[in-house]
């Protein structure tokens, strides 16, 4: 592929990225929107993150892990644990991130989980 | 848009940017890793900045660096950008309740930076859609500090990760921090226990799809968590719904 058509492929995506992330609102025209939609987008937000989240966890090559020494099972729990005992009380996602790393680091670098 | 003083002299700017500010080093690893990423894959310093300045979604981008490497064609490209990202269109369905009442081009610029984490906050500091004009503004508001903020924070992470990537081993695993801060929105979201279903059934559901190509398990798994949902919110046990 030439340089330039790289780059003309690259702002094709950043077209993607801003057609996709604005597709129901691009249009001025209104949406015919039924009550069931609306109430199922209250679920939306946390099946998003889960979708994206527990693959990266519990999987590796695609597969699910079947071994437990997995340093990123033991970090998203530290995390989690931490989040729960703290929320309520400001930096609770910080310290779910910090907690996290500090389980992950040492055992993924340290022991090769 | 985070250039409209309307919007970044309203108290609400601020707010959006503490709460995003309150992920920032999940972002800052996620962006550098993604900058590294891209390089180590073979892509060059002035493709993958190209990509990190004008795409702007991370999936996305890793999930194509490959195919750009092999030249794979054009049409193919978008559409794999296109199916990843997939999971956005359906966040611009809920967006829309907020939005529609905006002039096009400031929707158009504050859905392009919106990702999912500033959705997220968003919709959970604003459960409802605002009717009167003061309400609407300060929803305005709030999202272009937190996406505002989600930008500038993932694009100089990135870049210094494009830049130094020969400096950074894949293999410490420094991603893991934005898998880490997303578990933290996670929890922070699962308020109710239809919502802590919804996230059960997504999780189980994405990974048992998994083998989709084009990232589609991400997509199958919210539609089935949304049913299941929809399905159980009649029964009694699910309790009082927000």
């Amino acid at each position: 592929m030439s340089d330039f058509g790289v780059f003309v492929l690259v702002a094709g995506l950043g077209v993607v990225t801003l057609v996709t992330r604005s597709f129901f609102f691009m249009f001025n025209k209104e949406l015919p929107f039924p009550t069931w939609a609306d109430r199922g987008l209250r679920y939306a937000p946390i099946a998003a993150l889960s979708a994206v989240i527990i693959p990266e966890i519990v999987m590796r090559h695609g597969v699910l892990i079947t071994d437990w020494r997995d340093a990123r099972i033991f970090a998203a729990a530290a995390g989690a644990a931490f989040y729960f005992w703290r929320r309520g009380q400001g930096q609770a996602v910080l310290g779910t991130i910090v907690v996290g790393m500090a389980v992950y680091l040492p055992l993924h670098m340290g022991l090769g989980w | 848009m985070f250039f409209d003083p309307a919007n970044y002299k309203h108290p609400s700017f601020k707010e959006g940017m503490r709460d995003i500010s309150s992920v920032a080093p999940g972002i800052w690893a996620w962006g550098l890793m993604t900058g590294v990423a891209m390089v180590q894959s073979g892509l060059s310093v002035e493709v993958a900045t190209a990509m990190t300045l004008l795409v702007y979604a991370g999936s996305s981008q890793l999930a194509v660096t490959p195919m750009l490497v092999a030249g794979a064609p054009f049409g193919v490209v978008l559409a794999t950008a296109f199916c990843v990202n997939l999971r956005f269109v359906v966040l611009s369905m809920h967006l829309r309740h907020y939005l529609m009442h905006w002039p096009r081009w400031q929707r158009l610029c504050l859905g392009y930076i919106t990702a999912d984490m500033s959705y997220v906050m968003f919709t959970r500091r604003f459960p409802q859609p605002a009717s009167d004009p003061a309400g609407q503004r300060a929803e305005m508001a709030y999202l272009s500090g937190n996406s505002f903020l989600n930008w500038i924070g993932w694009q100089i992470a990135s870049l210094v990760g494009v830049f130094t990537a020969s400096q950074i081993p894949i293999h410490w695993g420094l991603g893991f921090a934005g898998v880490l801060a997303l578990v933290g929105v996670m929890c922070s979201l699962s308020d109710s226990r239809l919502r802590r279903v919804s996230a059960g059934v997504s999780g189980a559901a994405a990974v048992a799809a998994f083998a989709l190509p084009l990232k589609l398990n991400i997509v199958v798994a919210i539609a089935v968590a949304v049913a299941v949902c929809l399905l159980l919110e009649r029964s009694r046990w699910a309790g009082e719904e927000r």
